[in-house]
């Protein structure tokens, strides 16, 4: 007769590590759920917090950060009943999750794929690495909801970025179970942001933020063009990334070359 | 002392040691009184011409065409052609043979074109004669050789043509840039139409004659001389599928906004503001010989110059006296003498900016050293200058100067080093000089910039990639990963 009331959650924002509402108050109903709408001003706070944290996460070893990755897939693995239910099923979570595993065991390989030495005319050892380029804006597809932005967010995670990213708009709980998730695996605060919202109203201001350094508009909803042309203010990096699909050179859209010369003498 | 300075005299002493002149002979080089644009292998006659000159002394060197709108899409037709006529499915190993030709003939006329280009350009006969060239037909002969191996430089990823790239570069290493641009681009299999920068468009002029000597299919290369509204035609122009662009970040982010939306692939090589950081265990007279080849090499006209020293403080005496004395050895003067060091700069617009930044300098506070030196009284001159006692925060510590103009900074700390090179939007080169591996190493992986020089500066190779972080721009010229922004991949 009395039948157990189930305690809700309150769906919020990840942020440098946290989950905060977001600071305008507002809310929007998306399946089912009054979900966190993200304003101006948490853009500005969760693109703080990756600035803040990338040049540690970056700094940390490559085979560190493949194991960090990999704690992703286990923490999801752990909850892939959870996950089916916010997205189109199981399937879904396993190859988001087999996508995680595939993309930590890059994280120690790329230099060797992507850089190299180069012989050059004169007693110099010339060689070029890539290197993250900071901070990395991620407008998710708006489906799938799971795979989409696994999809989108790791390979800029893996090549040592940090990452702020907007959940599909509509079906946005995936992404907050994969906050949790986040904060649950080893992945240091501030590294992977995740803001619900819309994103007629924060793809601008990601866009023409002058703290980030790449935008991937794949899951854009509005007029891609406006912002292309709004990410000309600091001439960042623009990704048009689709929703499903597995490469390293994905991860070397999010990366920086950097070629030294080091001298060679007696 | 007094009879010491008798005795010079009596055995033919000079009492200063001024170089007698020593002029590379200009007649090497022939010019047309006026030159139209290369479209499909011919001479197209321009409708509006404007003079390009000398600027060491001003002296009307040619007409050129100023390129309308109408002109670059004669252009751009000729260039597709080409492309669908069988430049793009010519093997490999044909197009390769055609870059070969080209380095090659560059090689075989390289004292024409280093003559013309310090002519057009001022640069110092020395610098065109043994980089520029040297440079642009090792470019045409590296990237010869990977026209034929592609799928082995992009495994697994089908690489194809673009199509056709529009290509606009700067004045200040005319001929190396238009290499640095068309023999990537060739050897991708794709088509070109080029624009020259409106003072120096002569040794691109003048390559269009190798490309006759070379037999280039017609259209495959094509040269539009003009402005900047001319080379906002090529970007703008519906056809161009790829811009490559080297100059400004200003104008850099003008074409980023005008290819929005347009799918055109791009590159950017934009400006610099290079640190160069000496520390105190450095060789303190080769580290002087590398600021000077960094600031003063093509009289800073040099878009990853280093033009923010920063000296450890416990030398920074020593190290700038060392420095300021190098000046004086300076030899400033035309670009056409063989012993020049710092010829002309480029043109009155760019003398007029320099000027303007190095009086907010002096304005602000800094203190300028410049060393006594005679400057022409004709052409665009302006003498090596050094900024000490300069703040961060002034203009001439941040704002691209684009001249002989250097400003000197301290630091302590490896970690303060750091921090203040970082300190600027822009990415493109760095340097550090000290005799520990270990700690270049360990700035190199800190420095955010495209290219660092560990106890040198300004070296370039077509072998090692090129390009900036930040605002400097994106995309790498020279090695494997500059043919990238020159192909398609079928994945």
């Amino acid at each position: 007769m009395s039948e157990r009331l189930p305690v809700r959650k309150t769906y919020k924002l990840f942020i440098g590590g946290s989950f905060p509402r977001s600071e305008s108050g507002r809310t929007y109903e998306a399946e089912g759920q009054n979900v966190a709408r993200a304003s101006r001003k948490d853009v500005r706070d969760a693109v703080r917090a990756a600035r803040g944290a990338q040049p540690k996460w970056a700094g940390a070893t490559a085979y560190n950060r493949g194991q960090v990755l990999y704690r992703i897939a286990e923490m999801i693995e752990a909850r892939v009943a959870e996950f089916a239910e916010l997205c189109s099923g199981r399937d879904e979570v396993e190859r988001s999750i087999d996508r995680i595993v595939w993309y930590a065991g890059w994280a120690d390989k790329l230099p060797q794929v992507l850089g190299g030495s180069n012989p050059v005319a004169g007693p110099y050892f010339n060689f070029t690495v890539p290197e993250p380029t900071g901070v990395v804006a991620v407008l998710a597809p708006h489906d799938p909801p799971l795979l989409g932005l696994v999809t989108r967010v790791l390979p800029p995670l893996v090549g040592g970025n940090a990452v702020v990213a907007v959940a599909s708009e509509d079906r946005p709980l995936a992404a907050i179970e994969l906050a949790e998730g986040l904060a649950t695996s080893d992945v240091p605060g501030g590294v992977v942001n995740l803001l619900t919202g819309q994103h007629a109203e924060l793809a601008p201001v990601l866009a023409s933020h002058m703290d980030v350094n790449a935008i991937d508009i794949g899951g854009a909803n509005g007029d891609a063009s406006e912002l292309e042309r709004l990410a000309a203010d600091n001439v960042k990096r623009v990704v048009h990334g689709r929703a499903d699909v597995q490469s390293p050179w994905e991860i070397a859209s999010f990366l920086e070359l950097k070629t030294v010369w080091h001298p060679m003498g007696q | 002392m007094a009879e010491l300075d008798k005795t010079r005299t009596e055995v033919g002493v000079p009492d200063d040691w001024t170089y007698a002149s020593a002029p590379e002979s200009r007649d090497i080089v022939h010019l047309a009184d006026r030159y139209g644009y290369y479209i499909g292998g011919e001479w197209l006659e321009p409708a509006e011409t404007y003079e390009t000159i000398a600027p060491r002394d001003e002296e009307p060197l040619a007409a050129v065409g100023q390129g309308t709108p109408d002109d670059v899409g004669r252009a751009v037709v000729a260039a597709r052609e080409a492309f669908a006529d069988g430049w793009s499915s010519l093997p490999g190993s044909e197009r390769a043979k055609y870059l070969f030709r080209i380095a090659r003939l560059l090689q075989e006329r390289s004292r024409e074109f280093a003559v013309l280009e310090s002519l057009n350009g001022g640069k110092p006969i020395k610098e065109s004669r043994d980089v520029d060239l040297p440079l642009a037909a090792a470019h045409f002969f590296y990237y010869a050789g990977w026209a034929d191996k592609l799928e082995y430089a992009f495994p697994n990823r089908r690489p194809r043509p673009v199509g056709v790239a529009g290509q606009i570069i700067p004045w200040n290493f005319p001929l190396l840039m238009l290499a640095w641009k068309i023999a990537p681009a060739l050897a991708c299999g794709n088509t070109v139409v080029l624009k020259p920068a409106e003072t120096t468009p002569l040794t691109a002029l003048l390559f269009c004659d190798v490309l006759r000597q070379a037999e280039l299919p017609p259209g495959v290369v094509n040269i539009v001389t003009g402005d900047g509204r001319t080379g906002a035609a090529i970007v703008e122009h519906e056809d161009v599928d790829k811009i490559a662009f080297t100059g400004s970040t200003e104008v850099g982010k003008a074409i980023q906004r005008h290819v929005a939306g347009t799918g055109k692939k791009l590159t950017l090589e934009l400006g610099g503001k290079a640190a160069n950081i000496v520390f105190d265990d450095a060789a303190l007279d080769q580290a002087v010989e590398g600021i000077v080849n960094g600031i003063y090499f093509n009289q800073g006209h040099v878009c990853c110059a280093g033009s923010r020293l920063f000296v450890q403080e416990s030398i920074y005496e020593p190290l700038v006296a060392k420095l300021e004395r190098r000046l004086t050895t300076l030899r400033v003067g035309d670009p056409l003498d063989k012993n020049t060091d710092v010829g002309a700069i480029n043109s009155a617009a760019q003398l007029e900016k320099i000027r303007e930044l190095v009086a907010s300098g002096v304005e602000e506070g800094a203190e300028i050293y410049q060393p006594p030196c005679v400057l022409p009284e004709k052409g665009y001159w302006f003498a090596p200058t050094v900024f000490t006692n300069v703040a961060q925060s002034y203009r001439i510590a941040q704002e691209e100067i684009f001249g002989p103009v250097l400003s000197v900074l301290t630091f302590r700390t490896p970690e303060e080093a750091v921090e203040k090179a970082n300190n600027t939007p822009y990415g493109l080169s760095a340097g550090v000089w000290t005799e520990k591996g270990s700690r270049i190493l360990w700035m190199a992986q800190r420095l955010r910039a495209g290219v660092v020089w560990a106890n040198t500066f300004n070296r370039f190779d077509p072998g090692s990639p090129f390009g900036g972080y930040k605002e400097s721009g994106f995309g790498r010229e020279g090695g494997r990963h500059g043919l990238e922004p020159y192909l398609r991949f079928d994945e």
